[in-house]
Formats: structure tokens, sequence, C-alpha cells
């Protein structure tokens, strides 16, 4: 017998890294929410890699965090490393990653959940929803519990129909052996959501006492003061090295002769799997004349021995992995305490979305993160907090947030995702963005805290912060174009330090600053110092002058993109209506049903020709409109 | 709705005895102002037209006579402001000038565009609006299948293979940024970047030099016939058009008096220019005087200099020969069936290496070898006629020129030891660009190019 069990505003099925977000986000929001989840042990569980950030990635962090959501903060106090990457680079591309404390970070996440005000946290497993006149209005478990709330968003990452396959083992399973969720895929099935089914693998993970590090190369973390977070003000120093080593060609020799055995290659495998996550059968057969492989040996964590073998994600038989990490220099002796294996899942395509992630076809039923069809933690992440936000939103009469691609990475991952769709498992990459010089990791707070703090996801002393960073800014921009430096004998000298060519006449600071070669704190050395500028107001300035060009000719790009946007294509639009437009454009049109021309425009097989004609035909409508 | 302001020429091309470029947009009073030499068309009444002159600002030559209509918002066909150029009628003048306005920061209007825009501002009722739609949609599949008929094979190919460079140096550039710890992928270094652009820089320009040849064969190589009175001109005149069917032949004195005959010889279209001034006064040298007249020269693509092989030569043939200097000429001598007093080591010394083509226009003598004379000459050298790639599309064109310039922010850029990642953006936007001209804008290809390039992830 179904019982009611309880009134909610949201209710989020799922507690991984999209469904802590979105949990959080929505209760921040001050909805009263539900979360579900299989398996209390398992909040946040990282079944892969134990890591967060890097390119692109590690901006998405950041801009979670300028939302107020909780991966940020909580890696910074679980991490066992942490590094800035592409130093040597741009600003636009720089970017944290941190190896994280796999158990600790569970724990941390949960005691977040735990805490947090207008948020309950149950377990238990959804089968289905309960559907109200073609909208949805609750779930119920499969212990009959029946759940009711206005939003209702579905985070079940991998655990749909989840099949894991190793050699010719193939058993239904959500990752790392947890339970399987079958019906509610079924359930959505029926409620005509399009399924499509994806596959991802991960590698085996070796016992530290096995790995001769003697024969690796050490990766140590930099040990400096540095966080995701805006908010976080301690910083964990004494930091855990990763390591090194390289595939050879024994261990290819012995993929390639059993090859046929891998679960991938033997033709069990339905789903699509990520390029940006191969196999290594996939390395060795695609790039066959490398020699080798990079492989690095990552700690799960500062209180188990379990090691991570990145680079190794196989779907072969046991015995093979085992004699396969056994041919790794420094793995002559390593003792596997868990296989690798492929995973096949269920994912909902997500052109079924509005940018909203609310789903076309249901009104109230959002969907975040793998479910989606990507892959990552912080990706999940990403779509969670926006799915939180949005089912909150429509909860408590708000308008929805939709980030445009100028705004953050995370709007690039859901236009990209709702517009484009995807065939394989998708990963943001900083090649992805148009305007990747606009979404830097230093300016996350400067795009999007003040959004934040509207949607009372920023506390006020924070806000009050970010208000007199911003401030500081300006300021000392200001301060910088009214100095002026003239080419006197010690100025000479510092730019002759810094490789640059001498001044010939007197120049402003401001301008000095946009060489290349002049740091702000080489500009110090020859104006009166602002010695009490944060370093983070600091950074922002540099920036800002040092690439104003090309953040100029970003932001003209970003404005005509901004004017395609502001077109918005009425809700009703019949398509079939609309002569002009080509047949293959036309189907396009009403799967994805664009919000705005400019989100038509980015449709493959919608050509600038059916983009004309769209806006002929809305504008007629508005005349028409007028005319009545 | 629309603020930036668009352009093309809106007259039939090659047809009637004017042809208009017309501009639309917030910005077509102020450019065509600056572009004009006469009244200060800033100040002008609207609905109002005016004589004057284009000026070419690279050159500050008079890049054509023109009447400019200047109509005001919001009376008029887009409810924008409008200026319409009106030019000499055949293709030379007007796409002339259709170059200057879109080097001025007006963009080629897209098909359809002008009446889009009229239909956008209300200036269309609501019953037209299918009309403009299926107007849209005609000219745009119209513009699509002449362009491409346009760009011949060879020159999508080689645009591919520009691309297919930029694709990987910018994917090289990619991976070192998304996969910073894949110590077996080389990195990118700024030389590596530097020596790539430069390659593709020197490729575009050589696109936009033959981008010329393209346009004269197009528009026909301006041709004119020089040489003292009495030795042929008309004659040589008569004979080419004769010889060669005039493909298009405009009627004087509609509008101004300069006429152009189109003749097509051995595949080369000449456009005779200035037939109107041999016809009157049978020799422009002698009109507009030496220094005048190697004006006009320089802007002839081909001369045909005629001689008499039954006259000595004159201190007027040598001014003439000294006019030349360093032009694209034929010297032709006519009436080589009369008696010879023509000093024959002389012309050939000062012909310096040119053809000199023995002709008697009056007996049909020597035609073949003069019409060879001048194919080869357009044909000549390393312009080898079946590997000639033609850009001749103006849009084509403004789109190479468009990515030659995001090149040459790149290389600046570089210049300055900006990071790559930031080099990077204009090395893209010229893959884009060079995509527009072969249609192909499809931006998964970096990530597709990235993944099959290299072996990444965990």
């Amino acid at each position: 017998m179904v019982y009611d069990a309880g009134h909610y505003d949201v209710i989020v099925v799922g507690a991984g890294h999209a469904g802590v977000e979105a949990g959080i986000a929505a209760s921040k929001m001050g909805a009263k929410t539900l979360m579900l989840t299989l398996n209390l042990d398992m909040i946040a569980f990282m079944p892969c890699n134990p890591s967060l950030g890097g390119p692109a990635k590690g901006i998405v962090v950041r801009e979670i965090d300028a939302l107020g959501g909780a991966m940020a903060k909580v890696i910074d106090k679980t991490h066992i490393q942490m590094r800035m990457l592409n130093t040597g680079k741009g600003p636009a591309v720089q970017a944290l990653r941190a190896q994280a404390d796999k158990p600790l970070y569970i724990k941390e996440m949960k005691n977040v959940i735990e805490n947090e005000e207008n948020l309950t946290l149950r377990q238990g497993m959804v089968n289905e929803l309960i559907m109200e006149d073609g909208v949805c209005k609750g779930v119920i478990t499969e212990s009959k519990a029946a759940y009711h709330a206005e939003t209702v968003i579905v985070t079940t990452g991998t655990f749909m129909r989840g099949k894991v396959l190793m050699g010719d083992l193939e058993y239904e399973s959500g990752p790392n052996n947890q339970r399987v969720s079958v019906k509610l895929s079924e359930h959505l099935e029926k409620l005509g959501i399009e399924i499509t089914r994806f596959k991802t693998g991960t590698p085996p993970r070796v016992n530290s006492h096995t790995i001769d590090y003697s024969k690796t190369e050490i990766q140590p973390g930099e040990n400096k003061p540095q966080a995701f977070s805006y908010e976080t003000t301690e910083y964990i120093l004494d930091q855990i090295p990763c390591w090194l080593t390289y595939t050879n060609e024994v261990t290819h020799q012995l993929i390639n002769d059993n090859l046929s055995l891998s679960a991938m290659y033997s033709g069990m495998k339905r789903g699509t799997g990520p390029r940006y996550c191969p196999s290594i059968e996939d390395k060795i057969v695609r790039f066959n004349d490398k020699p080798r492989h990079q492989i690095f040996l990552e700690p799960e964590g500062r209180d188990t021995e379990e090691v991570y073998v990145q680079g190794l994600s196989t779907s072969l038989p046991e015995s093979i992995q085992h004699d396969m990490v056994r041919s790794v220099l420094g793995l002559e002796n390593a003792e596997i305490m868990r296989a690798g294996y492929a995973i096949e899942y269920d994912a909902v395509v997500p052109t079924q979305l509005w940018p909203t992630l609310e789903l076309k076809k249901i009104p109230g039923l959002f969907t975040a993160g793998q479910i989606n069809g990507t892959s990552g933690y912080e990706e999940a992440g990403a779509q969670g907090i926006m799915a939180g936000i949005n089912a909150a939103a429509k909860v408590l009469g708000k308008d929805p947030l939709i980030l445009d691609r100028s705004q953050a990475y995370i709007g690039v991952l859901i236009d990209d995702l709702v517009t484009k769709g995807t065939n394989e498992p998708y990963r943001l990459l900083t090649s992805r963005a148009e305007y990747r010089l606009l979404l830097r990791h230093d300016n996350a707070d400067m795009r999007l805290t003040e959004t934040g703090y509207k949607l009372g996801l920023i506390t006020e002393e924070r806000y009050n912060k970010f208000v007199e960073k911003k401030r500081l800014v300006e300021e000392e921009k200001k301060r910088l174009s009214k100095i002026v430096i003239k080419p006197e004998e010690h100025v000479q000298q510092m730019m002759d330090e810094a490789n640059g060519t001498p001044l010939k006449e007197a120049v402003k600071a401001y301008d000095l600053l946009k060489r290349p070669e002049i740091t702000y704190d080489m500009l110090e050395k020859v104006i009166e110092p602002n010695e009490s500028l944060p370093y983070d107001v600091r950074e922002q300035v540099e920036i800002q002058i040092k690439y104003e060009g090309y953040i100029k000719k970003s932001n003209e790009q970003v404005e005509r993109m901004l004017k395609m946007e502001d077109k918005k294509v009425p809700d009703n639009l019949d398509y079939d209506d609309i002569d002009g437009i080509a047949s293959e454009a036309k189907e396009k049109l009403k799967e994805v049903r664009p919000l705005s021309v400019g989100q038509a425009s980015r449709i493959s097989g919608v050509n600038p020709a059916d983009v004309s004609i769209l806006l002929v035909y809305i504008e007629q409508g508005k005349i028409a409109r007028v005319a009545n | 709705m629309e603020t930036d302001t668009i352009t093309a020429i809106s007259t039939p091309i090659g047809e009637g005895a004017i042809a208009i470029v017309r501009l639309s947009g917030p910005k077509a009073i102020p450019v065509t102002a600056g572009l004009f030499q006469g009244k200060n068309l800033l100040d002008v009444d609207t609905h109002t037209i005016h004589y004057g002159k284009i000026i070419d600002p690279a050159t500050n030559d008079v890049a054509e006579e023109v009447m400019v209509s200047v109509m005001r918002a919001p009376k008029t066909f887009t409810r924008e402001d409008i200026v319409e150029i009106n030019c000499h009628g055949g293709m030379v003048a007007v796409n002339r000038v259709l170059e200057i306005v879109l080097g001025e920061g007006v963009r080629i209007a897209e098909p359809g565009e002008f009446t889009k825009r009229a239909f956008l501002h209300g200036r269309i009722d609501l019953s037209q609006a299918e009309a403009v739609m299926d107007l849209i949609r005609s000219k745009t599949d119209k513009a699509m299948s002449v362009a491409l008929k346009q760009m011949d094979g060879r020159l999508s190919e080689l645009i591919g293979q520009l691309r297919q460079e930029l694709l990987e140096t910018v994917a090289h550039v990619e991976v070192n940024i998304d996969y910073p710890e894949y110590d077996d992928v080389e990195e990118m270094s700024n030389e590596m970047m530097r020596s790539k652009s430069k390659e593709v820089h020197a490729e575009i320009e050589e696109l936009l030099q033959v981008a010329k040849q393209g346009k004269i064969l197009r528009e026909g190589l301006g041709t004119a016939i020089i040489g003292r009175p009495n030795v042929g001109k008309s004659s040589l005149m008569n004979t080419l058009v004769q010889e060669n069917k005039a493909i298009v032949t405009e009627v004087p004195g509609t509008t101004r008096d300069t006429i152009e005959e189109y003749v097509n010889v051995r595949g080369v279209p000449l456009r005779l220019v200035d037939t109107a001034g041999i016809r009157e006064t049978e020799d422009i040298v002698e009109k507009i005087g030496v220094e005048r007249s190697r004006k006009v020269l320089k802007e002839s693509d081909l001369i045909l200099f005629v001689l008499n092989y039954n006259e000595e030569l004159t201190i007027e043939d040598e001014k003439l020969f000294e006019a030349v200097q360093g032009l694209d000429y034929i010297v032709i001598i006519n009436k080589s069936d009369l008696e010879p007093k023509l000093d024959m080591n002389k012309v050939n010394e000062l012909a310096e290496g040119k053809p000199v083509i023995s002709t008697s226009l009056i007996k049909e003598e020597g035609v073949d070898e003069m019409e060879s004379a001048i194919a080869k000459t357009f044909f000549a050298g390393e312009l080898d006629a079946g590997d000639l790639t033609y850009v001749s599309n103006i849009r084509h064109i403004q789109l190479l020129k468009q990515a030659k310039q995001a090149l040459e922010d790149a290389m600046g850029s570089l210049d300055m030891n900006m990071p790559l990642d930031i080099v990077q953006i204009d090395v893209t936007r010229t893959w884009e660009f060079l995509g527009e001209i072969i249609g192909d804008t499809a931006s998964d290809s970096l990530i597709d190019q990235l993944f099959s390039q290299f072996c990444l992830g965990k």
C-alpha cells in the first residue's frame, strides 16, 4: 500500500555531485526540499578518478562556488594535493586541480547536507513519478512512500539500468557494485522520454604497499595557500604526491593479444563511450604507433592504501588486468584491490530539456548530471545547481536562471546539451567556450556573485566583501591611469630587468602594465606601492589591464551574440506553419524548440537563411498581435 | 533593431547604363560622406542627389565619378538611412566602389537583406511577409548556387587545406591547455605558431593576388589601345570586335560618355576601355597629355600600342614608349603590307622584351599572332591557366581579407609575446572566416581534431 510520506516544494532524487548541489541550492533559496538517495553512506561518492578541477572543469567549480554551491568548499577541506595548471599560459586557461580524499569528501559533504536548513535527507529508491494531468507532482519509492512536491529533480547518474562489464562478466549494477535502478528508467520511457545508452569505464585500484615508487616519478602538490572557494581561509599545506609511470611494449602486446576478451571490443557493449576518457584498449588500438602511455598513480585518500591507476581504464577480464598492471614499471608486484570495469547506463537525450533543465514533455520534472549524457563530477555539479535553482524558482514564482555562453562555462555546458545534444558522454573543454577569455578562473566571482546573491545563495557577509573587492579594483585601475612614469634611470633599469625595451617617453602606469613583460610586482618598484591591496584585487587589476584589448574584442563578439539571444521565439510557435524553412531545419527546430533566435542559430542543420526566415516570421507575429 | 550598416550592388550586374551601390544603416551617410568629393553629404537635405567623386582612401585616387542619392530615415525603403551611389555601368566601376565602401566597416548584405530590413521595420505590410520569406529563400539558394559556381573546386580544396593546417595548429595549442600534464605531446611554441601563421598568411595573400586575376576573368581585362593618329587604332578595335563577337555592348549616351566593349579573345575577356576617346580624337595622349595619359594607362590591365610600319619612329612614339614603361603592353606594328620605314631594331630595343607583333589589319594578316600574344600575356609565366585558382566572388574576397587581418592580429600578439591561448583566439577566427568561404562553420571540428590527433584521457 502506498502511503503519504509528506509534502515538499522540491524533491531531489539522488545525492551524487548533481544531487547535492541541487538540494543545497533549492533549500537555500527557501524551498522545502527532500533528498532521496539509495545509500546515505555514498553521498557525493567519486566512483572514478579521485580528483576535481583541471582546465575548464576547475573554473566550473569556481562558478558553482560563486553561486553558493558546496563542491569548492568541500574539496578545499578534503584534498590531498592541489595544483594550479597552465601557469605558463594566459589567465584564461589557468585552472586549479585537486586530488581528493574520497572517503573524507563523502563525510564532509554528508555533513553539509545534514546541516542544511530546509533540506531533508532520506534513504530510498525511487521507482516512479506521481503524475497529475501530465505534470510531475512527486515520487513513489520502492517501499511505497509517496512524496508529493511541486518539482522533482532526477539526478541518478549512471544508476539507471546500469550494467557492469568486465571481460565476459556482465551484471546489472550501479557504479562500484551499488544497487541498480531499473524501474525509474522504464517509467520515464513509458512517459515518452527518449532514453539513450551511454558507456564509461574506470581503471583498477592497487594497494599502495605493493607499489615500488622508486621506479616512478614524483608529482608533488604545490603546498601553496590556494583554494577553489572564494570563502576558504584555511589551507591544507601538507600535501601528498602522485606518481607517474608508463605503459610499455609488454603492456601493449598483452592488450593486443587479449583484445577479443575485452567487453569493449567483443561486441557486448551497446552504449557509446566517451572519446574523452578512452579505455587503454582504445588507446592502444587507435594510437598503435605510440610506444608508451602515461600512467598516473593517484592516492584515493590519506587514510586508505588504495591507489587509482589513471590511464588504465579497462573492461578486460580480471586476470588480464592483473598481468597488465604488473607489466608497468613500478607495479611489478602490485596487488589489485578493485578491478577496472566498464559501465553501461541509460541517459536522457538532453535536447528534450529546456535550458532550465526542465523536461519539455513533463512540466515539473528536471534532470541533472550524468543522466543528461555528461561525464565528470564538475559537469554534474554544474547542472545540479542550475536545476536546483530553477526547480526552486518555479515553486517560488521567481524567474528562471539561464546563464548564457559568455557568462559561465555552466552556460556553455547547458546550452551545448540542450541545443546540440550529444552522442557520447559530454565533457567540458576550454575549446568549447567561444569567449573563454571572459570565462576565467580568477573572475568567476565577478561574473556570478551578484546573481547568486540575488537568489539568496550568497551570504550578506560574502556579498559585501565582493562589493568591496570590486570597488578596490576600480579604484586601483583609476589610480594607475593617473600615475605617469618618466623614463628615469631606475625605470629603465626595471625595464631592462624585465627584458623590455626602454621607455622612450613618459607613460602612464596603466599603459605600462599592458606590456606582457611588465608584471604588477615590477610596476610597484617604480611607483608608489599600494601596500594595503589584497592579492586577489591586484590579480584582477593586472589581468583586466593587461588583456584589456583582447577582452574588449571578446566583449564586442558577445554583444553581437546577445542581440540574437534577445530575440525571443514565442513558446507556441508552429514551425510547420513556416513555409520557407528547410525541412531538416524544421525537424531540428521542433525538437529543440529554441527560446531565442540566437539559440536557434546554434542548432546544427539550421542555416542562416532558416534563421532569417524565422526572424521574419516572428516579427510578422508581433505585427499581427499589434494589429489585432 | 539592426545596428550595422549593409551594402550591395543593387542593379543587375553587367546590364544597364548605370549601376548602383546601395547602403542602408546608421553609417550609410557618414561612410559615404567620408569617401565623397563634392558637397558635404552630412549636411544635404534628405532625398537629394549630388554629383561628385568617390575617392579611394588607400591611394587618394579618384575611383569613380558618381551621382549620390541621400535618403534619411524613416521615409526610405528600409526605414534606415539609405545612400545610393550611381556609378558608370559595367562591372568594374561599381565593384571598385563596393570594395571601397566595404573597407569602411560596412558589411556586405545577405541575400534579400534590404527587403528583410524593410519588413522588420514595418515598411512592408503583413500580406507581403510570405513573399519576403520566399525572397530570402530563393535569393539565398540562388546566391549559393552562383557562389558555388564561381568557386573553383581547386579553390575550395585549397581553402580546406589551409583550414586543416590551422585546425591542427589550434588543436595543438588546445591539447596543451586541456591536457597540460600530457608530457608526450610537444608543447606548442611561439616559434611554431609564428611559422605556421606566416605560411598560411602567405597563402592567403597569394589567393588575394590571384583573386585579381579572377576578377579580371569576370570583369574583363581592362585594355587600352594607344598610338599616334592614323596608325590603325580604330581598325584594331574593329578587328577585335568583329573577330570576336562583343559579349556586352553598352549603349553610349544614356548617362555619361564612357563606352566599354567586351570581347573574348581566346578565353581572355577584354574590356576595351575609352573607346569613345579613340573614336573621337584617335589619340588619348594628344587629348590629355603624357602625364595624365600615363595615369589612365596605369589603370589598364593591358595596353595595345600601335605603330605604323610605313612611318619612321617619331618623338610621340618614343613618348608613348616612355608612358607604357613598366606596364603590360603589346607592340603592334600595323600596316606591315606597306613599305618598311620603321626602325625595327630601335622598336625592339624600346619594347624591352615585350611582344612585338606585325599585322596588316586591312589585309587581316597577323591577327592570329596578335590574339595569341594577348592570351599569353594574361596567362603569362607562373600563371598557368590550368593551375589558376580563381577567387572571384566579392564576398569571398572580403572574407579572405578578414581572414588575413585576423591572422595579422595573431602575429601581432605573437610579436608582443602574448600567451598562445590568446594568440589562438585570432587564429581560430581566421579558421572561421575561411570556413565561411566554403560554407563550413561547424564548431565541433576542433574537438574532433583534438581527439583524433592526440591520445588523451584518463
